[in-house]
């Protein structure tokens, strides 16, 4: 359980606002324990990847819904692809295998 | 022993502050391991630039390790990366609703369906139990059978059939879910069920509102005001109707319990009947009659109409 202020104290570079403003942006959507946001591991590391699209990688504020979009498709696919593989069972991977390398 | 931060950054040991952060940021784009999610690499190269550019863009630190008195070898920022959680539970909360609500995209879900149907090589051993796709069928059904209820048998694209079993009172646009009669799961995972959206012609006379069914009623001059008895159809038959003696056109009658019948724990409905004027073939016996009549009683229906205005 990590509350704003963790999070404040374990991400250089941001303010509390600044994490207020990714969650009512709708960047980061926290849990909510008795009206204060409680944030995940992956709520960290996303604003942690908010704070490096908007500062090294100079990614515009008005930009930044659009990226976290399409990694968050990017990583649905992959994540449809690791079950879809998962489900496939050996046979079937031994065959996938074999067809991309033909 | 770490690589040089300039030649990590690719700079010369002059370069500005402006040219360091420029040099960081160029790096950082490429080698960012949440948009390199296939790439293991990416993570120690950006975490080195990262350490790069941290020693270097502080003058302090940058300074004595340009007299030597400090080697590369920073403390490196210890951090997770977004990746690492990405693609698990925790951030389900990220990914659309459409595509977490059956697990699998438009491509995967196709894949899944023709594996299943096959119930081949694709359905091998080891595998997940997945419970098969819903499928949509559209429907349209006759007033009558919605009304009363009765079943219908439809054709699939494959040229299997499913029973639909139309439940007495269906409204207009109600979807009948038949259990398991979707696409098959895959990998000993339940079906699929059918979801069936029917939709209700219209009928010639009667109209629908609600378990109630409304109907125009033709009667005649004679009937409206002498009163007397008529036929009115209903879904089970026609029901003699007493037209009161002295009734207007537009007048509403009830005929309790013969609209929709009972269904589940819904009582039957009523039907409404909105009596209609019709002055029926030209008759000189009855034109002669009512000129003598109005002549003998010049009355004004609309009389309170021209007080209003």
């Amino acid at each position: 359980m990590i509350t704003i202020t963790t999070v404040v104290a374990t991400v250089p570079g941001l303010t509390e606002a600044d994490i207020w403003h990714f969650v009512e942006a709708d960047w980061v959507r926290p849990a909510r324990q008795g009206g204060q946001p409680v944030f995940s591991e992956a709520d960290l590391a996303r604003i942690q990847l908010i704070r490096d699209l908007r500062t090294a990688l100079e990614v515009e504020e008005p930009t930044v819904p659009l990226v976290l979009s399409l990694l968050d498709q990017l990583y649905a696919t992959r994540r449809q692809l690791r079950l879809v593989l998962e489900t496939a069972g050996p046979e079937l991977r031994a065959q996938l295998a074999a067809g991309f390398q033909g | 022993m770490a690589k040089d931060p300039y030649e990590m950054l690719g700079i010369p040991r002059t370069a500005t502050a402006e040219q360091i952060k420029a040099a960081y940021r160029k790096l950082a784009k490429k080698h960012h391991p949440d948009l390199n999610p296939g790439n293991t690499a990416a993570e120690a190269r950006f975490k080195a630039a990262s350490a790069a550019n941290e020693l270097l863009s502080d003058p302090e630190r940058r300074a004595r390790f340009d007299r030597g008195e400090i080697d590369a070898e920073g403390q490196p920022t210890e951090r997770a990366f977004y990746r690492q959680y990405a693609e698990g539970d925790q951030a389900g909360r990220y990914r659309s609703a459409g595509a977490e609500d059956d697990a699998f995209g438009d491509i995967f879900s196709e894949l899944f369906r023709q594996a299943g149907n096959r119930g081949g090589p694709g359905a091998g051993a080891g595998g997940r139990a997945f419970r098969g796709q819903d499928q949509h069928f559209s429907l349209t059904i006759p007033f009558r059978e919605a009304a009363l209820g009765g079943s219908h048998r439809i054709t699939l694209p494959e040229g299997s059939s499913l029973d639909v079993t139309i439940p007495p009172g269906l409204r207009d646009g109600q979807t009948i879910r038949l259990r398991g009669k979707g696409h098959a799961g895959l990998n000993g995972g339940p079906a699929g069920d059918a979801m069936i959206e029917v939709s209700v012609e219209p009928h010639p006379f009667f109209r629908r509102d609600g378990d109630d069914i409304h109907i125009d009623l033709p009667v005649t001059v004679a009937e409206a005001v002498l009163g007397g008895k008529v036929n009115v159809p209903t879904l089970s038959g026609p029901v003699s109707l007493t037209v009161p003696h002295h009734s207007d056109a537009g007048r509403k009658l009830r005929l309790r319990g013969r609209g929709i019948p009972a269904h589940g724990d819904r009582t039957a409905g009523d039907l409404y009947v909105t009596l209609q004027l019709v002055a029926g073939p030209p008759d000189a016996a009855l034109e002669d009659a009512l000129r003598a009549w109005a002549e003998r009683h010049p009355t004004d229906p609309r009389a309170h109409l021209q007080e209003a205005a």
